[in-house]
């Protein structure tokens, strides 16, 4: 099995989905993907919007480390992929 | 020459499409992650019963089945459906012939790890194939070749593209979509988009 050429956007695009529910700009955020350990900034996820949520997949070994699912009366955040999210402090 | 042309059959009106659907003649390609690229002799598929029992079948043994041309309507859950799509596969019902099991429930598997849950009912009485042909040619990796489940009374999201595998479970549990707002059976014609539609 083999990847396909890249067909994903970079981190930055969730941007938009994710300030609607939080108040700090979390692509600027350092996250570690809970598969591999890589450790990066948001932004170099590689985010997977043509889909029916934004998937944002780890740059190290592609597992999944958020999922926004936004629907008429709600948005779903799941960050199960990640260990953490680190914010600085303003 | 009359009115109406006796022999022409035509495409049909949007007046077919469930409601909150719109009609779409391309095959747009959704994605959730990079797209596996299976070589069909490393391509293997599944059914594991709610007792451990697994039936596995290769690509050759796969395509000597009995298959079946099949003409059905799709509808995605992003809105858009095609109409009269015509795939070529093998029903389940000639892969589950020899399958013994109670369990009520199926979580699809497939390469690159994507899963969604269904009704093993919804999957029998010629509802759903392994469709590895899409308008006379092989299915392409984009949508989900060399094999992908094919559950057209459903949200396509349920059809799942590289299929592997099927597992029957006792429990109906969430698949990828399922577990992160999407609803847990997705009718179309009810519009099940989202958890509590």
């Amino acid at each position: 099995m083999t990847a396909d050429v890249p067909t994903h956007l970079d981190g930055n695009a969730a941007a938009g989905a994710l300030s609607e529910v939080f108040a700090v700009d979390l692509t600027a955020a350092t996250g570690r993907c809970n598969g591999c350990g890589h450790t990066g900034v948001f932004a170099e996820a590689r985010l997977y919007a043509d889909a029916p949520g934004l998937v944002a997949r780890c740059p190290g070994c592609e597992d999944v480390l958020l999922r926004v699912v936004t629907t008429p009366t709600d948005t779903y955040v799941d960050l199960r992929g990640l260990t953490y999210l680190r914010v600085p402090n303003a | 020459m009359g009115i109406v042309s006796p022999g022409f059959t035509g495409r049909r009106s949007g007046s077919d499409l469930p409601p909150g659907q719109y009609l779409t003649r391309d095959f747009p390609v959704l994605s959730a992650g990079p797209t596996p690229r299976i070589l069909p002799e490393h391509w293997e598929f599944s059914i594991t019963t709610e007792t451990g029992e697994v039936h596995k079948w290769d690509w050759q043994a796969f395509l000597q089945l009995p298959s079946e041309e099949i003409t059905r309507d799709i509808h995605c859950v992003t809105r858009w459906s095609k109409l009269q799509s015509e795939w070529k596969g093998v029903s389940l019902d000639t892969l589950f012939a020899d399958v013994e099991t109670g369990a009520d429930f199926v979580m699809a598997h497939s390469y690159g790890g994507y899963t969604t849950n269904l009704p093993l009912e919804d999957l029998l009485d010629g509802q759903a194939w392994i469709a590895y042909e899409f308008e006379g040619e092989p299915l392409g990796a984009e949508h989900g070749g060399p094999a992908r489940l094919l559950v057209p009374h459903l949200y396509f999201w349920k059809s799942a593209k590289w299929v592997r595998g099927l597992a029957l479970s006792d429990s109906d549990d969430l698949g990828f979509w399922e577990s992160a707002g999407y609803h847990e059976y997705g009718d179309p014609w009810k519009e099940q988009r989202y958890a509590g539609d």
